[in-house]
């Protein structure tokens, strides 16, 4: 890797200039008088690296993933001005019920994850954290151009060019915007992955989790979160 | 007093049969639902396949002991509710353990998960899940004093707190059934039952869109499905108790499919129409209309 611009002017002090003022340690005073130590980064969020959590084999693994491609849960988390295409997925026109696609409005409860369009830095931050929360086996779906190589935002000084460079990404949908019919053939293709066993994006992080972390340090300046969100 | 382990069999079939029956009715309903939104919906079969998803995911992280017992908790409230029901008025097979629990009973389970759900999600540490938890207790409070009105006046009524007998005391026609022996009481008690079943507009306490889900917001995976193989099974049982107070039990499992579907339609149907209910609005709704039925109903018998 290159230099690292993570390094700020703050960082050979002991303080954390970017830490969030609900994140820092404090005592609090509990009902019954006791004083309780808080440290919200041990306390909050996950101390382990995540696992490389290998499939089973065979026609078991065949079965539960046929499961899991016919029931995708989407995160409702809009990223760019891709997210306008989400909701007429779900009128009589388009109906992606049908299909066993459904919305979830909580990370832990989602299977697919749809950056839609440009990802400023400020929600690449936001997209890392519900990614890493969401149960694995996870999907990526990148929605748009600007996901490819920046699209019409190809200069722009706050958003990223190359997701798949901070995000591991399963199926590509070209276009600008692409339209909700080809966010429904990019879920049909996600589904023949899927069904491959070929869409194990959620192992490839964990098992570069160390490459990922450094591009994702690179360009989001003030990391004030653990490395370990999930 | 049969407690042999055919009874026991029995009994775990019929559970089998409520559950898939439970997911059979959430499908259709939500096909309903789409349908009116001239949407095609769901296939049927996706209930099922989500819980195999569900429980196929590989992620399992926890918050504290109490978080894996709640779901644990919210499934013994169902299953509660389904042992101690008769379920095919009769038929020694399909009475479960009616002979051994009464309807206070019932009325404690119906209470108890939704109490061990607040314990487990409020270990989650979500803020969503605390605001869901207080909302969801607050208006359960208040859909407890009809549906308790309720009760107690078809016990005045009946004699007796049994659900057998009361099934029992039903039998012989459509016009015995304590929904024109007892209009007043059924009134409070259908109306509460709208705030039970928790569909729009007494949503508030899972509020998608709004509060992201509720209570359940951190639990995943088995969790989850744990909790939705509760929802089926609690849907059909509750409706079947409201069968068996009210509507004159069922002599088929036929008649008990039509029943139950009859008295979820009832939530849903109004549940399409209206919209939510802000929970200061809910709680004020269930202590008007609904308490001054259980009154009354009460106050006939004295």
């Amino acid at each position: 890797m290159e230099k690292d611009m993570n390094k700020h002017k703050f960082e050979d002090l002991d303080v954390d200039k970017f830490l969030a003022p609900e994140n820092e340690k404090r005592s609090v005073l509990a009902p019954d008088g006791s004083i309780v130590e808080v440290d919200p980064l041990k306390d909050y969020f996950c101390q382990d690296r995540p696992e490389v959590q290998k499939p089973r084999s065979g026609p078991v693994e065949n079965f539960l993933n046929w499961a899991r491609a016919e029931s995708l849960w989407v995160l409702g988390f809009g990223t760019g001005c891709g997210s306008i295409e989400i909701p007429p997925l779900t009128t009589p026109r388009f109906d992606m019920f049908r299909y066993g696609v459904q919305m979830r409005a909580t990370p832990r409860q989602s299977n697919v994850f749809v950056i839609s369009g440009y990802l400023s830095v400020k929600t690449l931050k936001r997209a890392i954290r519900a990614y890493e929360q969401m149960p694995s086996p996870k999907y990526i779906i990148a929605l748009g151009s600007c996901t490819i190589n920046g699209g019409m935002y190809y200069d722009s000084y706050n958003t990223i060019n190359r997701l798949d460079a901070y995000m591991p990404v399963d199926v590509y949908i070209a276009g600008c915007m692409p339209r909700p019919e080809a966010l429904l053939a990019g879920f049909a293709k996600l589904k023949e992955l899927i069904k491959a066993g070929k869409a194990e994006k959620a192992n490839e992080y964990a098992e570069n989790f160390d490459w990922y972390k450094t591009n994702q340090k690179k360009i989001i300046k003030d990391w004030n979160m653990p490395d370990f969100n999930w | 007093m049969d407690y042999s382990i055919t009874k026991f069999l029995w009994t775990l079939l019929g559970l089998f049969i409520v559950l898939n029956w439970g997911m059979l009715m959430s499908s259709t309903m939500r096909r309903i639902g789409a349908r009116v939104a001239g949407r095609y919906g769901i296939p049927w079969y996706q209930p099922w396949i989500d819980l195999v998803k569900l429980y196929s995911l590989r992620t399992h992280l926890t918050h504290g002991t109490m978080f894996y017992i709640g779901p644990v908790f919210r499934l013994m409230g169902g299953v509660g509710i389904f042992l101690f029901l008769p379920m095919v008025y009769g038929n020694p097979h399909w009475s479960n353990y009616s002979f051994s629990g009464d309807l206070v009973l019932i009325l404690y389970f119906q209470f108890f998960g939704m109490l061990g759900m607040a314990l487990g999600a409020g270990e989650g540490g979500q803020p969503f899940s605390a605001i869901g938890i207080s909302r969801g207790l607050s208006q359960f409070a208040t859909i407890e004093v009809p549906m308790t009105l309720a009760v107690i006046s078809i016990a005045i009524q009946y004699q007796t707190l049994s659900i057998s007998d009361i099934v029992a005391a039903q039998q012989g026609g459509f016009m015995t059934w304590t929904l024109w022996t007892n209009p007043l009481a059924t009134g409070a008690a259908m109306l509460s039952l709208l705030g039970a079943f928790g569909h729009s507009p007494f949503n508030l306490v899972k509020a998608p869109n709004e509060i992201p889900i509720g209570p359940p917001t951190e639990y995943h995976g088995t969790f989850l499905g744990v909790l939705r193989t509760n929802g089926a099974i609690l849907h059909v049982a509750e409706a079947a108790l409201f069968m068996n107070l009210f509507f004159g039990g069922a002599g088929s499992w036929f008649e008990l499919i039509i029943k139950t579907f009859l008295i979820y339609f009832w939530s849903v149907f109004v549940g399409t129409v209206f919209p939510r209910f802000r929970i200061e609005q809910s709680v004020r709704w269930f202590l008007k209309v609904p308490t001054i039925l259980g009154i009354l109903a009460i106050i006939i018998f004295l």
